[in-house]
C-alpha cells in the first residue's frame, strides 16, 4: 500500500478514525504501539476493529467489541463463585476469574479455625472491588481495600459489552450522572461491563443503559437518552 | 461411461457457463454481526455459496489440563447444513468436514495474537448454509470477519478463494458445475493481500507452470476478497461521528 | 533453550540434528507382500518411522453416479503403539488428513483404472480398501504412508470371483495400477525448506506442504499444513524438490 519512504515517521490516521485489523496507523520508528496495536518492522498496525487513539508517541485502539481483560486499578462488579479456606474466587465477566484473599477483604484478624469466611462474603454475593494486580499469565487479584469497595445488595444487575463502558460513563461522568439523576438510582458501572442499579426507576435506568450499548457509535446519542429519560417510565 | 451429465463445454468464447469471464469472481457479499448471541459473527457469499460463522471467546479453555498457560487455543468446527447441497447430507461431522476444520484452524492461527489471552480458548464455528463449490474458502472468509467482529486481536484478516482448470483453461473462483467437471481445483488463503499462503489444497493433474500461474491468479482473487472484508467491517460502524467520551 | 528452538537455530546455521542435508532423506526401505491375509501389502521404513499398508479387496455396490467403476477407500490409523501422543479411539484429525491426502494423490492421478474393476454394471464392483497403519512415529508419516499405499497397490492381486463368491487363495491378475503418485512433504523451519523431517524437527516447524507427483512428473495433489505460511518463491522451490525426490522414491518401487 505505502510505496513512499517508510523510514519517514508519520501518522496515517486521524484521532478516532475507524480501523480494521492490519491497517497501518503510522510509519517510522518514532511511534510506539499501545493497547490494540503492534509493530511490524517500522509500521504500527492495528490488531483490532476499533477507533484509533493517538497520545503523543503512543498509537492505540479503542476496541468496539471484545471481552474484558482486567487491568490493575480497574473497579469491577463481580460475583462470588467459589471459596476456599482463606480466599474467594470471583466471576468478573472475563475469561479470567479473580482471586480475593482474606487479607485483602477483611481488615481485622480472622481466626479461620473458629470462623468460616462465608460470614464475610458468601457464594452468590455481588461485590464492587478493585483489581490489585494481574500477572503475565493473567492471574488476577482483587482487593476490597478501597473506599468504593463494598458488597452490593438488592437492586439489579445488567451486563454490557465492556468496550462500551467509557461511553456509558461519559465525558467526566456526564452520561451516567444524567441517568442517575433522572431515575433517582444509585448506579455502579464496573470496568468489566457489569452495571448495578438500585433505586426508584430501575427499569428506566436499565433501558437507558441498554440504549447506550446499542447506539454507542451513533451520533446524537446524548439527546436520545435525554429524551428517553424525560418520557419517564 | 464416466460421469453422468457432463456438459459438452465448460467454456465457450472465453465465457463460462454462468457468463463469467475467466478471471471474474462471482458476486460477493458480507454481513457483519448477524448472530447477536455470539461475541462476533459474519457471513460470506460467493454467488450461491453462503457461509455463516460465529465466534465465542476468548473464554476459559476446557478441559483445563489441555489449557496453554501462555496462549489462546483456537478451536474450529466446520459443518454443512443438511439442506445445503442438492442431495441432503447427514448433519454433523464427516471426515471431509474434520479435515476442513483442521486446515481452517491452521490458517486462522497464523494471524491471531494467541499470546494476548493465555489460558483461554476461542471457538470458531462455521456452517455452510448453501453450497455451490468453494465452500471452505467462503467459510474462512466468514470466520475472519467473525473474529474481527468479536474483538479477537489479529495481525490482519485472512482472505480465501479458489482457482480451477476447466477445459484446459485456468479460471478464478470455481463454481459448482465447474467443480464437478473441471480438471484441477485449488483452494488458497492468504494473509490480507500479501504473498503469504496460509491455506493451500490442490487436486488434479497439472504442470508446475500451470500451478505457478494459478497461484498468481489466486492472489488477485484473495486481494479482491480482502478489500470486501475491510469495507464490510468499516461499514458496520460507519454511522455518524461519535461524541467525545473522555 | 528448548529442543525446538535449538533445532531452529541449527537450521538457521545450515545444519540438522541428524547431520543430514536439507534435501536428504533417511534410509528408505520398501518391502512388498508382508501380510499374507491381505490381497496386497507393503512395509515402508524411513529412518525409524515404520508403516504398513494393507489392501483388502471385496465385492460391493458401486456409487450411483459411477455405476461401472470400482471403489477406492483409503483409511489411516495413528496407532497408539507408534507414539505416546497417539490415543486410541475414532480417527483423529491428523489420521483423517493423512488418509485423505494419500487418497487424493492416488485418485487424482488415476493410478488405479477403476473402470476395469466392474463385475456387473450398476450391481457389483470391486472395492479396494487401503489401510495405512502407522506403527512407529519418527516423523514424515504422510510420505511413508503414501509410499506404502502405492507399494501395497502394486503388490495387490484381484481375487477370482465365481458363482457370486470370492474363491479364496485364487487370483486372476494384478490390480490395474498404471501410475505411482508419490507424496513428498517439504517442511519449513527458520525460513528454510527441509525434506523428511523427524518427529523433533516437526515440532519446530513453521509450516509444511505435501506435494504428490505422478510418473510424468506432473503434480496431482497438494496439501499445506502447519500454521505458518509459504511465499510463492518457497512454493516454487517446494514443487521442484517434490518432483525430484518423487522420481527417486518411485524408483524404489520398481
Amino acid at each position: 500500500m505505502e510505496e513512499n519512504k517508510d523510514t519517514e515517521s508519520q501518522v496515517l490516521v486521524k484521532e478516532r478514525e475507524l480501523v480494521t485489523p492490519g491497517d497501518v496507523l503510522a510509519t517510522g520508528l518514532d511511534f510506539l504501539p499501545s493497547s490494540g496495536c503492534y509493530r511490524e518492522n517500522n509500521k504500527i498496525k492495528a490488531k483490532l476493529l476499533g477507533l484509533a487513539k493517538i497520545k503523543n508517541r503512543f498509537i492505540g485502539i479503542i476496541p468496539l467489541s471484545g471481552v474484558y481483560v482486567p487491568r490493575p486499578g480497574d473497579g469491577i462488579v463481580g460475583f462470588v463463585k467459589d471459596m476456599q479456606s482463606t480466599s474467594w474466587i470471583i466471576d468478573i465477566n472475563s475469561p479470567y476469574d479473580a482471586l480475593l484473599v482474606l487479607g485483602e477483604a477483611v481488615g481485622e484478624f480472622v481466626d479461620i479455625t473458629k470462623r468460616d469466611i462465608s460470614v464475610y462474603y458468601d457464594i452468590g454475593d455481588v461485590i464492587y472491588a478493585k483489581v490489585l494486580n494481574v500477572t503475565k499469565s493473567k492471574h488476577v487479584q482483587l482487593t476490597m481495600n478501597d473506599h468504593r469497595a463494598k458488597k452490593l445488595s438488592d437492586g439489579r444487575i445488567i451486563k454490557i459489552t465492556p468496550s462500551k463502558v467509557p461511553r456509558l460513563i461519559g465525558k467526566q461522568g456526564s452520561m451516567i450522572e444524567l441517568i442517575k439523576n433522572e431515575t433517582k438510582c444509585q448506579i455502579i458501572v464496573g470496568q468489566n461491563g457489569i452495571v448495578w442499579i438500585r433505586g426508584e426507576k430501575e427499569g428506566l435506568a436499565t433501558r437507558a443503559v441498554k440504549m447506550i450499548e446499542q447506539e454507542s457509535h451513533v451520533s446524537g446519542l446524548t439527546d436520545n437518552i435525554t429524551e428517553l429519560l424525560q418520557k419517564g417510565e | 461411461m464416466g460421469k453422468v451429465g457432463k456438459p459438452e463445454k465448460l467454456i465457450e468464447n472465453n465465457k463460462r457457463l454462468d457468463g463469467r469471464g475467466l478471471e471474474d469472481m462471482r458476486e460477493m457479499s458480507i454481513e457483519v454481526g448477524v448472530i447477536k448471541k455470539a461475541l462476533g459473527s459474519g457471513t460470506f457469499r460467493f454467488g450461491e455459496t453462503y457461509a455463516l460463522s460465529a465466534v465465542y471467546g476468548p473464554k476459559p479453555f476446557h478441559p483445563r489440563f489441555l489449557q496453554d498457560p501462555q496462549k489462546l487455543v483456537l478451536k474450529c468446527k466446520y459443518t454443512m447444513a443438511p439442506f445445503s447441497t442438492t442431495e441432503r447430507i447427514r448433519p454433523g461431522y464427516s471426515r471431509r468436514s474434520i479435515e476442513i476444520s483442521k486446515v481452517t484452524r491452521l490458517s486462522l492461527n497464523n494471524v491471531v495474537f494467541t499470546e494476548d489471552y493465555p489460558r483461554t480458548g476461542v471457538d470458531v464455528l462455521i456452517e455452510i448454509m448453501q453450497a455451490d463449490a468453494s465452500t471452505r474458502c467462503a467459510g474462512i472468509n466468514a470466520a475472519s470477519i467473525a473474529l474481527a467482529d468479536a474483538g479477537v486481536p489479529m495481525k490482519d484478516l485472512i482472505a480465501s478463494c479458489s482457482v480451477g482448470v476447466i477445459d484446459g483453461t485456468i479460471i478464478l473462483d470455481v463454481g459448482g458445475i465447474e467443480d464437478n467437471y473441471g480438471e484441477v481445483d485449488l483452494a488458497i488463503a492468504t494473509v490480507a493481500d500479501q504473498d503469504k499462503f496460509v491455506l493451500l489444497q490442490l487436486d488434479g493433474i497439472l504442470t508446475k507452470e500451470q500451478f505457478m500461474e494459478m497461484l498468481e491468479l489466486g492472489k488477485k482473487g484473495c486481494a479482491k476478497v480482502y478489500e470486501m472484508q475491510k469495507n464490510a467491517l468499516r461499514e458496520k460502524y460507519q454511522t455518524g461521528d461519535l461524541d467525545d467520551t473522555e | 533453550m528448548t529442543l525446538s528452538n535449538y533445532i531452529k537455530k541449527l537450521v538457521e546455521e545450515g545444519s540438522r540434528i541428524e547431520k543430514r542435508r536439507f534435501d536428504e532423506f533417511r534410509e528408505v526401505k520398501v518391502e512388498k507382500g508382508v501380510i499374507k491375509t491381505a490381497e496386497g501389502s507393503a512395509r515402508v521404513r524411513i529412518g525409524n518411522t515404520h508403516v504398513i499398508a494393507g489392501v483388502k479387496i471385496s465385492v460391493g455396490q458401486p456409487f450411483p453416479d459411477t455405476p461401472d467403476e470400482g471403489i477406492l477407500i483409503v483409511g489411516a490409523e495413528l496407532n497408539p503403539i507408534a507414539s505416546a501422543d497417539f490415543e486410541s479411539g475414532p480417527p483423529s484429525e491428523d489420521a483423517i488428513e493423512l488418509a485423505r491426502v494419500v487418497d487424493r494423490g492416488i485418485r487424482e492421478s488415476k493410478a488405479i483404472e477403476l473402470e476395469k474393476l466392474c463385475i456387473e454394471a450398476g450391481e457389483k464392483v470391486w472395492m479396494i480398501n487401503i489401510d495405512i497403519d502407522i506403527l512407529d512415529h519418527d516423523g514424515n508419516l504422510i510420505d511413508a504412508g503414501g509410499l506404502a499405499a502405492i507399494a501395497a497397490l502394486l503388490d495387490a492381486k484381484i481375487p477370482k470371483y465365481e458363482d457370486e463368491k470370492i474363491v479364496k487363495g485364487e487370483f486372476i491378475g494384478n490390480l490395474p495400477v498404471v501410475d505411482m503418485p508419490i507424496p513428498v512433504t517439504i517442511t519449513k523451519i527458520s525460513n528454510k525448506l527441509l525434506l523428511d523431517t523427524n518427529v523433533e524437527e516437526e515440532d519446530a516447524m513453521d509450516a509444511r506442504i505435501t506435494i504428490s507427483s505422478n510418473k510424468d512428473n506432473n503434480l496431482c495433489a497438494m496439501q499445506k499444513g502447519g500454521d505458518g505460511h509459504f511465499t510463492t518463491e518457497e512454493l516454487e522451490k517446494a514443487v521442484d524438490l517434490a518432483i525430484e525426490k518423487g522420481k527417486e522414491l518411485r524408483a524404489l518401487l520398481t
